[in-house]
């Protein structure tokens, strides 16, 4: 097996889930309601706990430990989406994100719980269902907000619109996606991206919101190989604040 | 005391959940497996409940102490995800003192979990199954919480997973 494609899977998978983990911390004391407070307070919990899982896999495989690999990287050297970097903006830009990005995540876990490497199929077999609680909490609100006031559809519509091209950015195809795929180790970007595209349109299809026509949208691919927007090094900066003062410290 | 699974198993019945202080880690199912080798070395395998709970380092280092305590010295203790966790490994005492806690446990399920589940979970106060779900988060990453319109109060439930 192709240690080097297994590596770059798993960064992209960990890099997701830290970054849109910061993100989600964010909403910390700032939700709009107090239940929204704690769900994506719980979201950031879980996923960085799940960015820890995948890290720890990587540190299995010869890198760094996880907390050097989460807190010393610049953002030249993280494999995330860009639609995870991106800052939370209002409320209806941090649900549109949350409902496209964990509709994907889940599709990822379920495929990966089949995977021929086994270390990763464990923990998404794990994983796979704590995200199922994220995809709920989501659809959920995608499906009474997205069906309420007008402000309310105008809103969630604007941030569709606006994340999509970066949303598709996540199936970026790797350098090693016909390896993995022909190894039984992932089923690739394509299977993740059609599954995902019927999921969320039977969600959107319950709404008064309108999926663009995705053939007209460039996808905002880089970010897998470290290709950033202005947004990403100042997260981390802000991230690894307390760690840098002093790296070795015992917590 | 003789150096055998069941003995470290009772021992380790002492080490409870720091959240939820009535449950032991053996009731919660997070114990996964207890080895003994030829020459007295003893490994405990641990799976974390969710991935993110803050607690696992701090149940790992106090089933670590606890071996410790009765002069089990020699151990190795592991957390992986070799036997993942899922909550139909709550034990049914752990249920009963879940309920006694004022925490509605899981309901048991068959190979796939639905989450609709969740709409009518039984009341832990008054048996009710008039109940709605507020938010599939709570107060820990393993709790969801609940209304029960009969008794007219809040509940929190330790999620289905």
């Amino acid at each position: 097996m192709n240690e080097l494609a297994i590596k770059d899977l798993l960064y992209k998978l960990a890099d997701d889930q830290l970054i849109l983990g910061h993100r989600n911390s964010e909403w910390t004391g700032f939700g709009p309601i107090l239940e929204e407070d704690i769900a994506f307070s719980s979201m950031a919990q879980d996923k960085i706990g799940h960015s820890l899982a995948f890290y720890t896999l990587l540190q299995d495989l010869g890198e760094a430990d996880p907390d050097t690999v989460a807190f010393t990287r610049n953002a030249n050297q993280f494999h995330n989406s860009q639609l995870v970097e991106l800052p939370n903006g209002e409320y209806d830009f941090s649900l549109i994100r949350h409902f496209l990005y964990d509709n994907a995540e889940i599709i990822r876990f379920e495929m990966l719980s089949q995977s021929s490497y086994e270390p990763i199929a464990k923990v998404a077999t794990k994983l796979k269902g704590e995200v199922k609680y994220h995809v709920l909490h989501a659809n959920t609100w995608i499906k009474n907000l997205g069906s309420s006031t007008e402000e309310a559809i105008l809103r969630l519509q604007s941030s569709l619109t606006e994340a999509i091209p970066y949303a598709l950015s996540m199936f970026e195809p790797s350098k090693f996606e016909q390896e993995l795929i022909e190894s039984s180790v992932y089923a690739g970007e394509e299977a993740v991206k059609a599954e995902w595209l019927k999921r969320i349109q039977a969600v959107i299809e319950k709404t008064d919101l309108k999926l663009p026509d995705l053939h007209t949208i460039e996808p905002k691919f880089g970010g897998r190989h470290g290709e950033h927007t202005e947004h990403l090094q100042p997260l981390l900066d802000e991230m690894a604040e307390v760690f840098k003062i002093d790296p070795t410290a015992e917590w | 005391m003789e150096l055998t699974k069941e003995n470290i198993l009772t021992l380790l019945e002492e080490v409870k959940d720091p959240e939820i202080p009535v449950l032991s880690l053996v009731d919660l199912g997070v114990i996964t497996v207890v080895t003994i080798s030829d020459e007295g070395h003893v490994t405990v395998n641990m799976t974390p409940t969710f991935a993110g709970c803050p607690a696992m380092d701090y149940m790992k280092k106090d089933v670590e102490r606890t071996l410790d305590k009765y002069g089990i010295t020699n151990h190795t203790v592991i957390m992986s995800f070799d036997q993942p966790w899922d909550s139909n490994k709550l034990s049914e005492k752990g249920r009963q003192h879940l309920k006694e806690f004022g925490l509605a446990p899981p309901p048991k399920y068959d190979l796939i979990l639905d989450l609709d589940i969740l709409e009518h979970v039984k009341c832990p106060y008054c048996d009710s199954e008039n109940t709605d779900l507020r938010t599939p988060f709570g107060s820990t990453l393993c709790r969801s919480m609940h209304y029960c319109n009969d008794c007219r109060q809040m509940f929190e439930q330790f999620k289905p997973l």
